[in-house]
């Protein structure tokens, strides 16, 4: 039984940790239609801040994330000035996006490669070390917190979309760009804005990435698969949606490695991807 | 009639020509005087391998600097041609035709690890050459070449070598425990190591209560480790890679497990970074190593070719203290440069029989090769964690926190058991 | 098949690269290029393949290291039940079919998925594959599978000279295929698709049909690629088989070449292909893959329709 229940434990704190990773995405991808297969490379680079500074100065991972922000967010909306001049206003999308992406994605990775090597980076901090035990179930802080600090980012940016003008903008330029524009925003910017924010988000969630386990430069690839099944299964343009696939994915890897065999936690996420897609491609939440 | 410019063309052309002749004639006449020996290989400098790929190479090239300051091979000296395989065994038997049909090395040695060292076999044996190949598990059980020759201290049975010693101390425990639970990653390397595991630990009429495999790309090990937890194993022998052992030491500690005996194949508890980002959750781990600063270890030549190394790793992100790959690579041209002297050669066929015959003095101890390339003693330590304080480094450089507890002959300390935490 | 001056200049073109290919092989021993060029060829059969359903219909497939693996796992399967007596057309055959299977399947999935949704739906698919291989100990598993060289290469100097010409064979025949399909009526509806399917519904097009068809083209022609690769290069596991890097030249290729038209994806492939075995050898470590992104991001942001595109914008002016 307590099994069981640490299964759905753990499961529900590594989900709280992929949401977090995915939250921006769902912005770029679930929102904006921008294939930034490059997301999980700038959640790479936000660890690496996240070491140097840790590892320098010793500043708390968290911390550092979370003042990085504002610089991963210029970045981001640079980013976007480029994309947008090169693709969106040529009506090119998709595929050169991805492309384009693509190309990003491998820059970065050489860039890390050639500055700081191929060796894995660790962070330290006091509170990693620690667990807090209620009765048979063990809370790791090492997991508890970035469950924290990523409730508290993926709820912000909700609020942030939900009740904000600047926010529902962004929510709306998805749904309809001629009607935003007679509504006196500029898409343009809005989508540079929301960009801008998506990538700021991958600052806090490297953080959380290196205190979970060491990073190294290529270890976005991993997370590519998931973070677009997570927005995907839960609806494009949905953050509510994201949370809750994020969590069930979580929770499903947690259960088929604690009853089935490890080796067949992808097949399982993946195959409910697959699943979700032909039965209902808009995903839990999405707009259909 | 001749034009001035036209003729002025064609004197510098001529005198041009001319020059050249004459310092190309003096280059080969230099060149012959000192024809460079080349060796030729491919080395993982990007992708999954990269780190330890890279810490081989400053090894590597620190052995071929410390060769022509001795006045280099058979008195000429030697050159590199090496090749990045990217961790990609699709580049392999590309790099290798191209080493060997186009720029004509003379000899060539192995890549880092069985994916880079299989793909390049066919091509060797091909042409018969003799190839020193650095940590492959097993590779030559499916080639049986005879001129392979293999610089991890595995065993004549790799497989079963491997974990040996580990299912030997438990047995020699007492009580003696009864259960145990093999954890591998998907990977070539631990399934390989599990496999032995699995049957050393039938030999030894152990218990198996749990036995299963997880990918390489799973976060967070707490689910895997209570699901050991509920067996109640008493051995635990977990084969991982670097990133994936330390996610599995930590999740031991969150967790609390409770076990007599952990470790086993667990890659990367020997590299630096994750010896001080771990710090005291290693004590007490029994794992698998091939050199550690104990004092029964001190072979000749191996503290200085350490501080060489980490002179030359500073700052390129490499391994700082360079105990794990860097003194094998260094011995396996070690056993390349011993035999070319002895038999004063580039033979193919003569290198290849004084390897099998010859007992070689390297900075990693004395090296004898079996018949099928392995060497023909085991040599893997099984080396406990002890007393390692947090965040230090510098602990490692030297003896006191790698207990060497098996095979006999290197023993440095008696085994802590069972397992605390 | 001679219907026109250009189909006389493309089989003539086609014979003259088959019988050059055999000339090398009798002249030249240097196993180097023909290990070299069996890396391109594999990548422009990939690419082509790619094309049809990407470039030619507007399909992104995701999941191209999935077929290519499949391809591969299929003669390793093949090889480990029937031993030596095998001989490899017949595994490339088995694998055409398998995969052909698969790309059908994935065809039936456009129905509900378009655009990005696919995408997504062909990288699922490719992950689940790899599991499936990680966990099937058959074929090796995790552990991986050795696989050893044939001693017989018929009447080829060297075996690797034997799997180049039957790369060489196998791609020539990819391209026929692609510019018979590009130039005919089945290639015009394929195109009505990209740009536009429900309008192409609404005028007609059998658009099922056509995209099961492209699907199941590519699904084959991928395993195709993927089946001699296990003797070239003699041990795979899933990690290398499923590789990204597979995935991602077989999108870059098309795109740097040109996805409009049959000949963009070869053009890709003989630029990127050499470029990449020639940094291999030369500057070697991380410049290779950073030579991809940086191609990638200039050649998409700078001539979004490739090669092809920069030649037909320079005829149009120059045509002005």
């Amino acid at each position: 039984m307590d099994l069981f229940v640490n299964a759905i434990v753990a499961g529900l704190l590594l989900g709280a940790f992929y949401a977090s990773v995915s939250v921006g995405l769902s912005i770029s991808f679930g929102q904006l239609d921008i294939v930034n297969i490059a997301h999980p490379a700038f959640v790479i680079v936000g660890s690496y801040i996240a070491w140097i500074l840790n590892s320098r100065f010793g500043l708390d991972p968290v911390l550092v994330g979370v003042l990085a922000a504002p610089f991963f967010f210029l970045a981001g909306a640079l980013i976007y000035r480029i994309y947008y001049a090169a693709f969106e206003r040529t009506g090119q999308e998709s595929l050169s996006g991805l492309a384009f992406f693509f190309g990003v994605m491998f820059i970065i990775e050489v860039v890390l490669i050639l500055a700081y090597g191929v060796d894995y980076r660790l962070v330290s901090a006091d509170y990693l070390g620690r667990n807090i035990d209620l009765g048979f179930v063990g809370l790791p802080l090492r997991l508890v917190v970035p469950f924290v600090v990523a409730s508290v980012m993926t709820a912000a940016v909700w609020l942030y979309l939900s009740r904000t003008f600047t926010g529902r903008a962004i929510l709306a330029v998805a749904q309809d760009r001629l009607a935003l524009q007679l509504m006196g925003a500029d898409p343009v910017k809005i989508k540079q804005f929301a960009f801008g924010l998506a990538i700021a988000t991958t600052s806090v969630a490297g953080a959380l990435l290196i205190m979970i386990g060491p990073v190294e430069p290529s270890l976005g690839r991993a997370y590519i698969g998931r973070a677009f099944a997570i927005v995907v299964l839960g609806g494009m343009g949905s953050i509510p949606g994201m949370v809750i696939a994020a969590l069930l994915i979580g929770v499903v890897e947690s259960f088929v490695s604690s009853f089935a065999g490890p080796s067949w936690a992808p097949a399982v996420a993946f195959g409910a991807l697959l699943l979700t897609l032909a039965v209902r491609p808009s995903g839990l939440f999405g707009r259909a | 009639m001749i034009k001035r410019r036209s003729f002025m063309r064609a004197s510098l052309a001529s005198g041009v020509i001319a020059l050249a002749a004459a310092s190309g004639s003096l280059v080969s006449f230099a060149a012959q005087a000192a024809d460079p020996i080349k060796i030729g290989f491919s080395m993982a400098l990007t992708g999954g391998l990269a780190g330890a790929g890279k810490a081989a190479l400053i090894a590597m090239e620190i052995w071929r600097d410390d060769v022509n300051k001795k006045g280099g091979l058979l008195g000429r000296p030697v050159e590199f041609v090496y090749y990045d395989d990217a961790t990609n065994p699709a580049t392999v038997p590309g790099i290798y035709t191209k080493l060997l049909n186009v720029d004509k090395v003379d000899l060539v040695v192995s890549s880092y690890g069985t994916n880079e060292i299989a793909p390049a076999m066919p091509i060797v044996m091909r042409k018969k050459l003799v190839f020193p190949s650095l940590f492959g598990l097993a590779v030559n059980d499916e080639f049986k070449y005879d001129r392979y020759f293999q610089i991890m201290p595995a065993g004549p049975e790799p497989k079963i070598d491997w974990s040996r010693g580990f299912f030997q101390l438990a047995a020699e425990q007492k009580p003696k425990p009864q259960t145990v639970a093999i954890i591998a990653q998907d990977a070539e390397f631990s399934l390989n190591a599990a496999a032995g595991a699995r049957a050393n630990a039938k030999a030894g009429g152990f218990k198996i209560v749990y036995d299963k495999t997880f990918p390489s790309s799973t976060t967070d090990y707490s689910p895997i480790i209570r699901a050991i937890e509920a067996t109640n194993a008493e051995i635990i022998y977990v084969a991982s890679y670097p990133p994936q052992s330390a996610g599995m030491v930590k999740a031991v500690h969150e967790v609390g497990l409770k076990a007599k005996m952990l470790g086993g194949c667990l890659v990367g508890l020997q590299f630096a970074s994750l010896q001080q980002n771990l710090g005291p959750l290693l004590n007490g781990i029994i794992n698998y190593d091939f050199w550690v600063p104990e004092p029964t270890l001190n072979f000749p030549g191996i503290v200085e070719f350490l501080k060489k190394y980490q002179e030359a790793a500073k700052g390129k992100g490499v391994d700082p203290l360079g105990h794990y790959l860097p003194p094998y690579a260094y011995a396996y041209l070690q056993v390349l440069e011993q035999s070319v002297n002895a038999t004063k050669s580039l033979d193919q066929g003569k290198l290849a029989a004084y390897m099998h015959k010859a007992t070689f003095k390297t900075v990693v101890g004395d090296v004898k090769f079996a018949k099928n390339g392995e060497w023909a003693t085991t040599r893997v330590l099984q080396v406990q964690f002890r007393d390692v304080q947090p965040d230090n480094l510098e602990q490692f450089a030297g003896p006191g926190k790698r207990i060497v507890l098996y095979p006999k002959a290197w023993k440095s300390g008696d085994i802590a058991y069972p397992y605390k935490q | 098949m001679f219907r026109n001056r250009a189909d006389v200049v493309f089989w003539g073109a086609l014979a003259a690269v088959l019988l050059a290919g055999f000339a090398f092989t009798q002249t030249i021993a240097n196993e180097y290029y023909y290990t070299a060029i069996y890396a391109i060829l594999q990548g422009m059969l990939m690419a082509v393949a790619w094309n049809i359903l990407g470039g030619f219909t507007g399909y992104v497939n995701f999941g191209s290291a999935g077929f290519f693996a499949v391809g591969a796992y299929t003669s390793i399967a093949l090889g480990k039940a029937f031993g030596e007596a095998l001989p490899l057309p017949v595994m490339i055959v088995v694998a055409a079919l398998l995969c052909g299977l698969i790309g059908l399947g994935l065809g039936y999935l456009t129905l509900r998925l378009k655009g990005v949704y696919f995408s997504i739906a062909t990288l699922a698919m490719a992950i689940v594959f790899e599991t499936l291989m990680t966990n099937w100990a058959y074929v090796g598993g995790a552990r991986g599978a050795y696989i050893l060289t044939p001693d017989s290469h018929l009447w080829f100097k060297s075996y690797i000279q034997m799997l180049f010409m039957g790369m060489l064979l196998l791609t020539l025949g990819s391209i026929a295929i692609s510019r018979a399909l590009n130039g005919s009526r089945l290639g015009r509806g394929l195109a009505a698709i990209r740009d536009d399917e429900l309008a192409a519904e609404c005028a007609g097009v059998p658009t099922l049909r056509l995209k099961l068809i492209s699907a199941t083209l590519m699904g084959a022609m991928m395993g195709v690629a993927g089946a001699p690769y296990p003797y070239f290069v003699t041990f795979v596991d899933p990690a290398s088989a499923f590789s990204l890097f597979v995935a991602v030249n077989a999108i870059a290729m098309p795109m740097i070449g040109g996805t409009a038209h049959w000949i963009g994806p070869v053009i890709g492939a003989l630029l990127v292909g050499s470029a990449q075995q020639v940094i291999t050898v030369t500057v070697s470590s991380e410049l290779n893959v950073l030579f991809v992104g940086i191609m990638l991001v200039l050649f998409i942001s700078l001539a979004p329709q490739g090669i092809v595109g920069l030649v037909q914008k320079y005829r149009a002016r120059r045509a002005r």
